[in-house]
C-alpha cells in the first residue's frame, strides 16, 4: 500500500512542477513548496492563487487552512510516533493524507509507524522528484494532463483512502454529511473553506447518536 | 523577495507546527474517549469532501464533466477491490475516454 500511494503522486507531482513554472516561480521556488510545504493540495491552492495575482495573505491563508488536517493526522499519529521531541517533530514532517492513511491501515504501533514512515518518506521523495521533472520538463503540459485524464487521479485516490472507512456505518454517515456539507458551501466560500467545513459532520453524527471509539485505537498500551 | 518566497517562508513554517503540534505536544498520552471518537472520524469527513470537492468544484463553480466518469469507474473499480494503483488507471483511462468522446 506504501508503494501505491507513492506511485499515486507521481502525476500530481508533475502537474505540481508544471503549474509553478506557468506561476512564474523559479526552479528552487517550486522544490522549496515540495520539500518544506509538503502538502500537495496546500501548495497548489498558494501557487494558483498568487498565478492569478492574488494577494500574498489570500494565498498563504488559502495553504495553512488547506494543511490544519495535518494538526488532526498529527493527533491521530502521535501515539506511535515515539522518541525524543526533535525526533518526533522530524517524523511529523512527512504528516500528509497519504502516510496517515497508510499508517492508520495497521492495528498495532509499531505497524504504524512503519506505514506511516514508508508511505510518508516514499511520497516525499517521488513527490520532490517528479516537482522537478514537472517543472523542467512539462511546463505548459495542461493540455498533456488532461488529454491523459490524469487530473481525476486526486479525486480518485482520496476515495480510494475513504473507501475502507465506509464499511463502518459511523464514518459513512459522517462521509456522506461532509461530502453534503463541503458540495453546499463551494458557491459561497473561498477554496478551502468547504472542506473544513466538512468536519462540522463529525459533531453532527454525534449529535444523532453515541459515538464509539473504533477497535484499533484500543492498542496503544504497547507504546512506551 | 517575491511573493512567491514569502508566501513559502511563512506557509513552510506555520505548516511545520501545524503537522508536529500533535506528535510533539501530545506524545503516546492518549485524548478523553470523547475527543477521540471524532479524531477517529476527521479523516472520513474530511477524505469525502476532498474527492467530492475536488471532481466537482472548479473555483466556486460545480461542474459535471469528464471526471465525473472517472470517479464513477474509480468507486467501481474499489467495490470490486482493485488495487490502488488499478484504480487510478482505470479512472484517469475512463476520464480521458470520456473526454476524446465527448
Amino acid at each position: 500500500m506504501a508503494i501505491s500511494v507513492t506511485v499515486a503522486v507521481a502525476p500530481f507531482g508533475i502537474v505540481f512542477g508544471a503549474a509553478a513554472s506557468t506561476a512564474g516561480l523559479s526552479g528552487w521556488e517550486a522544490v522549496g513548496y515540495s520539500v518544506f510545504v509538503f502538502g500537495g493540495s496546500s501548495q497548489f491552492a498558494a501557487v494558483e492563487i498568487l498565478s492569478d495575482g492574488g494577494a500574498v495573505a489570500a494565498a498563504l491563508v488559502a495553504g495553512l487552512l488547506l494543511n490544519v488536517r495535518s494538526l488532526a493526522f498529527g493527533v491521530i499519529m502521535a501515539p506511535a510516533l515515539t522518541g525524543p521531541r526533535w525526533k518526533r517533530a522530524v517524523m511529523s514532517q512527512v504528516m500528509i493524507d497519504e502516510s496517515t492513511a497508510v499508517g492508520t491501515a495497521s492495528d498495532d504501533l509499531a505497524s504504524r509507524r512503519y506505514g506511516y514512515l514508508a508511505g510518508g518518506v516514499g511520497v516525499f521523495v517521488v513527490w520532490n522528484l517528479t516537482t522537478i521533472a514537472g517543472f523542467w520538463l512539462f511546463s505548459g503540459a495542461g493540455d498533456l494532463i488532461e488529454d491523459l485524464g490524469l487530473d481525476v487521479a486526486g479525486p480518485a485516490a482520496f476515495l480510494a483512502l475513504l473507501w475502507p472507512r465506509l464499511a463502518d456505518r459511523r464514518q459513512l454517515v459522517v462521509a456522506i454529511a461532509g461530502a453534503l456539507i463541503a458540495v453546499g458551501l463551494v458557491p459561497f466560500a473561498a477554496p478551502g473553506i468547504p472542506i473544513l467545513a466538512s468536519m462540522s459532520a463529525v459533531l453532527l453524527a454525534r449529535a444523532v447518536g453515541p459515538l464509539q471509539p473504533s477497535a484499533p485505537n484500543e492498542q496503544v498500551e504497547g507504546a512506551a | 523577495m517575491s511573493d512567491a518566497m514569502i508566501v513559502l517562508l511563512v506557509l513552510a513554517s506555520g505548516t511545520f507546527v501545524l503537522k508536529s503540534a500533535g506528535p510533539v505536544l501530545l506524545g503516546a498520552r492518549r485524548l478523553p474517549t470523547s475527543v477521540q471518537s471524532v479524531v477517529d472520524l476527521l479523516p472520513a469527513a474530511l477524505l469525502a469532501s476532498l474527492a467530492i470537492v475536488s471532481t466537482l468544484g472548479d473555483g466556486r463553480n460545480m461542474t459535471i464533466d469528464a471526471r465525473v466518469v472517472g470517479i464513477v469507474v474509480a468507486a467501481i473499480a474499489l467495490w470490486r477491490r482493485a488495487p490502488f494503483v488499478l484504480v487510478i488507471i482505470a479512472a484517469s483511462g475512463a476520464t480521458a475516454t470520456a473526454r476524446f468522446v465527448m
